[in-house]
């Protein structure tokens, strides 16, 4: 049964990659190719790495309705932008190289992802509710404290900051994605590699140490690949979720949980490419269809996000009811 | 052989165990019973390592606790974990192959598949084998991972209050599944229960402790008694004697 669902996931997401690059095509090939090309491979990383990370971050959380956007990534990136704008103005934006810019995102991002998760070392799992919790709140401070200073910006700067702070896969710097691919493409194999301690861990604090996992240890190890992943997908294309003001990133909570739906088993070997599947067929799909097909300037986070909602609520029920 | 030598331990800064020292060799059914906060529970988790030993030591067989690997300790300690405390959802087959994880690390080979299907018929479990733990009943899903802590293969199996939640039935036929596993398989088998005429039936040996201290070690029928019940539990129960076995009249 899991085969064939693979089958069909598979493709889905060669039906959608075709469609990305050969749909609506205007201009010669040689061109079009390595331009969609880059693009494609942009949003594939993007996808890869949520879902993965969702996946982690809901197994080591035992939750499965948090994405790891609550701890506020989305929150710092805008953060980070307006602070820029506020303190050297949008052509002091504009002037400063877009490496710099991403290895700054990168760091800021995993930096504070690792300070909040060393607060996780110190306690069990009731610590887990904790990190979760300061991170919810440090992501509504930053994001008041965003807030704040663009209330003290000149509207024209403002435009460049709503420009920038959702996710964006128009135009993607080759150097940007070659970075954020050194960073997730370790990651990702090191979370693959992770797959069987990750079962075991899934199964709770005491059955895990019974069998020789020490699962603060794996939660630990968990944590570093989930803040490398999210902070180079966000780096790289800019928040999901809207705006950095939304609630959470839905796209995770989706692709997590039609994993779940569609290829139902507790083996993070079956969880983890099939979230990483449905998340390529959701972005690159999804754009091709927003893109070309309906010829809507819509941007597709607006619309995983309505979608993400739906899902969220079902979720949020289905729980009550069991 | 476990054996416990001066172990201390506080949880935020309320001392739970003072200077326990204790030895279980190996073979039979040895039980920790004790009032409630007397720390069976806590001395058993240092043994299982699901809490930081602090002060005194530990070690099983040749392995000494926070020092050795948690995978060599795997391969011969056994954790029973309580149903509430797992949460995947799993088939009762998925879960009786995690006790083959010690010894595969994620990579089943037909030595662990024939050790999961031996231990299922062992249990009677094989016509439930693909039901999901949360469709069968309580009784059937902890006799599920005994099975899973028993195809892990170890010669020493702890256990916290696993009659917890349990009917008369279930509780009974886990007893006897331990017993079984103490008497056939030579394992050793470290048990907290709440219930000491269960202790008394089915265990080898009695360790009662109060306060955080061993007040009592030895044979159900030599360590039961009405005095037992007063000084350690303040209850002014009668005992008396059935088969040779003390049962607390209630």
């Amino acid at each position: 049964m899991l085969r064939n669902r693979f089958l069909i996931l598979g493709t889905l997401l060669a039906l959608s990659v075709v469609g990305y690059m050969t749909l609506g095509a205007v201009g010669s090939w040689s061109f079009l190719i390595p331009f969609r090309a880059s693009k494609l491979a942009a949003l594939a990383l993007v996808s890869v790495c949520l879902a993965v990370s969702t996946v982690l971050f809901q197994t080591i959380t035992a939750n499965r309705i948090l994405t790891p956007s609550v701890m506020g990534f989305d929150a710092l990136y805008v953060f980070i932008l307006t602070a820029i704008v506020h303190s050297f103005g949008a052509a002091g934006y504009a002037a400063i190289p877009a490496p710099l810019l991403f290895v700054m995102n990168l760091v800021l991002m995993t930096g504070m992802g690792l300070v909040l998760f060393s607060l996780l070392i110190k306690g069990g799992r009731g610590d887990i509710l904790k990190m979760v919790l300061t991170g919810i709140v440090l992501g509504i401070l930053i994001r008041a404290l965003t807030g704040f200073l663009q209330r003290m910006i000149d509207p024209s700067e403002f435009q460049t900051i709503q420009s920038v702070s959702f996710a964006r896969f128009t135009y993607v710097d080759k150097l940007n994605l070659a970075m954020a691919a050194v960073v997730a493409l370790p990651a990702l194999v090191m979370a693959w590699r992770m797959r069987h301690r990750l079962d075991v861990i899934a199964l709770g604090p005491v059955a895990a140490t019974g069998l020789g996992e020490t699962p603060k240890r794996g939660q630990r190890q968990a944590l570093v690949l989930i803040c490398l992943l999210t902070a180079s997908a966000t780096a790289l294309a800019g928040p999901m979720s809207s705006g950095g003001a939304g609630p959470s990133s839905f796209f995770g909570l989706i692709v997590a949980a039609l994993a779940h739906m569609i290829t139902p088993s507790y083996k993070h070997s079956v969880l983890l490419p099939s979230a990483a599947m449905l998340a390529c067929i959701t972005l690159i799909g999804g754009q091709t269809v927003m893109e070309r097909v309906l010829h809507l300037s819509t941007p597709l986070a607006v619309v995983i996000e309505v979608l993400g909602g739906i899902t969220f609520l079902i979720l949020l029920l289905k729980r009550r009811m069991a | 052989m476990i054996s416990i030598r001066n172990v201390s331990h506080s949880i935020d800064h309320h001392p739970i165990l003072h200077d326990v020292s204790l030895d279980i060799p190996r073979g039979g059914i040895t039980a920790l019973i004790g009032p409630n906060g007397a720390g069976k529970s806590t001395l058993l988790s240092l043994v299982a390592r699901l809490a930081a030993l602090t002060t005194g030591e530990i070690s099983v067989d040749t392995l000494q606790i926070g020092k050795c690997k948690d995978r060599d300790l795997a391969k011969v300690l056994a954790i029973m974990p309580q149903s509430t405390q797992v949460s995947s959802r799993l088939t009762i087959r998925d879960l009786v192959g995690f006790g083959r994880y010690p010894w595969h690390q994620g990579h089943p080979g037909p030595e662990d598949r024939e050790k999961v299907e031996e231990t299922l018929t062992r249990f009677g479990l094989e016509p439930l084998a693909h039901r999901f733990l949360d469709e069968v009943s309580g009784g059937q899903k902890q006799r599920a991972f005994a099975a899973m802590a028993y195809a892990q293969s170890t010669p020493y199996l702890l256990l916290d209050e696993p009659l917890n939640n349990l009917d008369i039935a279930a509780s009974r036929s886990l007893m006897r599944l331990l017993r079984d596993m103490a008497e056939e398989d030579g394992k050793t088998i470290l048990i907290v229960l709440h219930d000491i005429n269960y202790a008394a039936a089915f265990a080898d040996r009695l360790v009662v402790m109060k306060e955080g201290r061993i007040a009592a070690d030895g044979k159900p029928e030599k360590v039961v008694s009405a005095k037992l019940l007063y000084d350690v539990f303040g209850t002014d129960a009668p005992v008396c004697m059935m088969d040779e076995r003390p049962v607390v009249l209630v």
